[in-house]
């Protein structure tokens, strides 16, 4: 009874930090790379008369960016960061992770095809079935909070979210 | 004098009916935002931000700033009722906090948490009265050199202060710095790093980044860890709030260390984080009960809830004078003043008079009313969390996403939201620091700028930023912060080296 918080089981291991360590590192290097070479294209030198060229901050930027993960990458490498070997995320949580991304893309898909507010309803409402929460709940919900962002953005502060079908038949 | 004149104008300003009712709408939200895991502070007013384009820019801010107020004292109440620090400022809260509240105490726990708090902010708020004019007048005479001198030190501090590895640090902030350089280049018109992409013209808007790096991350690993709230009740009647008061007089040494700690913590951009746990060692230390802290001492609430709120109000003290943020929330608000038109800056103290004493009335107002609220609500805002977990997590998420979308009107911006949130779930876990990222994608431009139009004026001579001693001190401090983890790195190996105590190397 004494603490109260239950963490749920992480289940076994499907990365270790510094493997990810490694991956993060090795995709800082990369992207601090791409970014040198199109600072490189716009110019890094100086331009009489208006100082330092365009690329000159963001080449230098990305060059200690990459030199940084450079250091962090060989850090991993020879185990010097500490907790190196501990669980980044294990397959139960993970599974848990994309229970929560997976219908969040599905979401943020639909708002383009239905709105937003048609979208925000099915969501929320799929969400809480499938998170094991009574159906008329989860209904009351999804539509209660639709319908709350419906009045605040379309009627009392006049901002514009992105409509579908729906809202279109309401003549909005 | 003239200082007390203006502040009594801006209680003028601050105390009409309309501002006042936006103070508690703003209190409120904030508690809420603050007690909700997934949104915090920075996300929250960014969140809201969209709403106040309408308003005027002195009732806006009143109403921004009094969420952030809220946040702060929200923190306090999932970490003693539930251990669960709302906020990363109220971890170490938790340490004392909630073991009071498992023997009964929850109610001398909170008293004693907010009205610390409102002491760490109302001393917090008194120098940011009389200091910061004074910063801007100075500021006044300050040239691209100088400005870039600033924000060098403001970021040095954050690679000399950080608790993990400082080249982390330097990665996540060349990384904000690297996001807020593409699109166009504001000196010279010319478009970089957009790769030909029409949605990258306009470049990454912070605020999205906030959304997501705060918020969707957040909510990733509040669903990972699988955590459940089971807290304890609270309601705080006013004899408690009378009998605590009297027996916090005892730890006025606590308070007056921790308010100084947080103070210079928010200045520099240390942050509101730092301070608090520095706040806390330093007060186990002293303390002469020191060996019961951790098993529900007050004096362990008193230090670091003193010390995160000096730090998260006077982290506006720089925002105001020079325009540069002492902490992602004060990034935002920074963020808000420029869509409203206004210059942030020392010039704004004498531009926007009405505006600079309005919001620093209202601070005072603010917080008071903030202590009166969360007082007599403890157990409203403890009931939030009794909401089942699978209606907060797809709900905030669809706060996020309408949140995201107002910021621009932009589809892409959701889509930019998520990325940020996978990303600042991962690098969070790796202990990546995330404030450095978020700051250097607002100020990249402004740092760039100064840095750009300083070696123009000198033909690009590194020698300006020693050219006069105030450039030149703010330079080398900023170097010694720059390299401190290394000097203390070498330090400790000599110090090895020489001792020949092999226990005490352990890295």
């Amino acid at each position: 009874m004494s603490n109260l918080n239950e963490e749920a089981d992480p289940g076994p291991t499907l990365a270790t930090n510094r493997t990810m360590d490694m991956v993060v590192s090795l995709l800082f290097i990369a992207l601090g790379s791409v970014f040198m070479v199109d600072s490189w294209r716009i110019g890094i030198g100086w331009i009489e008369g208006s100082g330092p060229a365009s690329g000159f901050f963001p080449f230098y930027i990305s060059l200690f960016m990459a030199l940084a993960s450079l250091v962090n990458l060989q850090r991993a490498f020879v185990h010097a960061e500490p907790g190196g070997e501990e669980s980044f995320v294990g397959r139960d949580s993970f599974k848990r992770v994309l229970f929560l991304l997976g219908p969040t893309l599905i979401y943020v898909l639909a708002i383009q095809y239905l709105g937003i507010y048609v979208s925000s309803a099915i969501f929320i409402t799929a969400f809480m079935i499938a998170s094991r929460a009574h159906i008329q709940q989860a209904v009351l919900v999804g539509i209660g909070t639709s319908v709350a962002l419906f009045l605040m953005f379309e009627v009392w502060f006049l901002v514009p979210l992105p409509k579908g079908p729906l809202e279109a038949l309401i003549g909005y | 004098m003239e200082d007390v004149v203006s502040l009594l104008h801006g209680f003028s300003i601050a105390l009409t009916p309309y501002n006042i009712v936006l103070m508690v709408i703003g209190i409120v939200l904030g508690v809420i935002i603050g007690v909700l895991p997934g949104l915090g502070g920075a996300n929250g007013v960014a969140i809201l931000l969209p709403l106040t384009f309408s308003m005027s820019p002195t009732s806006a801010i009143i109403m921004l700033s009094c969420i952030y107020w809220g946040a702060l004292f929200g923190g306090a109440i999932t970490s003693i009722l539930f251990n669960i620090p709302g906020e990363p400022w109220s971890v170490a809260t938790t340490f004392d906090g909630h073991p009071m509240a498992q023997q009964g105490r929850a109610d001398q726990a909170l008293t004693a948490a907010f009205t610390s708090s409102f002491v760490g902010a109302l001393v917090a708020v008194i120098m940011i009265t009389f200091l910061a004019p004074l910063i801007a007048k100075f500021a006044l005479r300050f040239g691209p050199a100088e400005f870039f001198a600033v924000f060098f030190l403001t970021f040095a501090s954050f690679i000399g202060t950080s608790r993990g590895s400082p080249f982390k640090a330097v990665a996540s902030m060349c990384l904000g710095f690297a996001l807020g350089a593409v699109g166009l280049d504001q000196m010279t018109g010319s478009l970089r790093l957009t790769f030909g992409s029409q949605e990258l013209l306009a470049g990454f808007d912070f605020l999205i980044a906030v959304i997501g790096l705060f918020g969707i991350a957040e909510m990733m690993s509040s669903v990972e860890s699988g955590l459940q709230f089971r807290g304890k009740h609270a309601t705080i009647r006013l004899s408690v709030v009378l009998h605590t008061w009297k027996s916090l007089l005892r730890y006025w040494a606590t308070s007056i260390r921790s308010c100084i700690i947080g103070c210079w913590m928010g200045v520099t951009p240390g942050g509101a984080t730092p301070a608090s746990f520095m706040s806390y060692a330093l007060a186990k230390r002293f303390s002469k009960n020191g060996n019961n802290f951790g098993k529900g001492e007050i004096e362990g609430v008193v230090a670091p809830e003193t010390a995160a709120h000096a730090a998260g109000t006077s982290a506006l003290l720089p925002m105001l004078t020079l325009g540069i943020p002492g902490s992602p929330t004060a990034a935002v608000l920074l963020g808000g003043l420029m869509i409203w038109g206004l210059q942030p800056g020392p010039m704004l103290f004498i531009e926007q008079k009405e505006f600079v004493w309005g919001l620093i009335a209202s601070m005072y107002l603010g917080n008071v009313v903030g202590l009166i609220i969360v007082l007599t609500c403890v157990p409203l805002f403890a009931a939030i969390l009794r909401v089942p977990f699978s209606i907060i997590v797809p709900v905030i998420l669809v706060i996020c996403a309408v949140g995201a979308y107002t910021v621009n009107n932009n589809m892409f911006d959701i889509w930019l939201m998520l990325g940020f949130g996978i990303m600042g779930y991962v690098l969070q876990k790796l202990d990546y620091p995330l404030a450095p990222l978020v700051l250097a994608i607002v100020l990249g431009d402004k740092a760039e700028e100064g840095f750009r139009q300083a070696l123009l004026g000198s033909q690009g001579s590194l020698t300006v930023f020693w050219s006069n001693w105030l450039v030149g001190s703010i330079m080398t401090l900023g170097l010694l912060l720059l390299f401190s983890p290394l000097i203390t790195w070498a330090i400790s190996k000599i110090r090895t080296g020489l001792g020949g105590h092999p226990a005490a190397a352990i890295d």
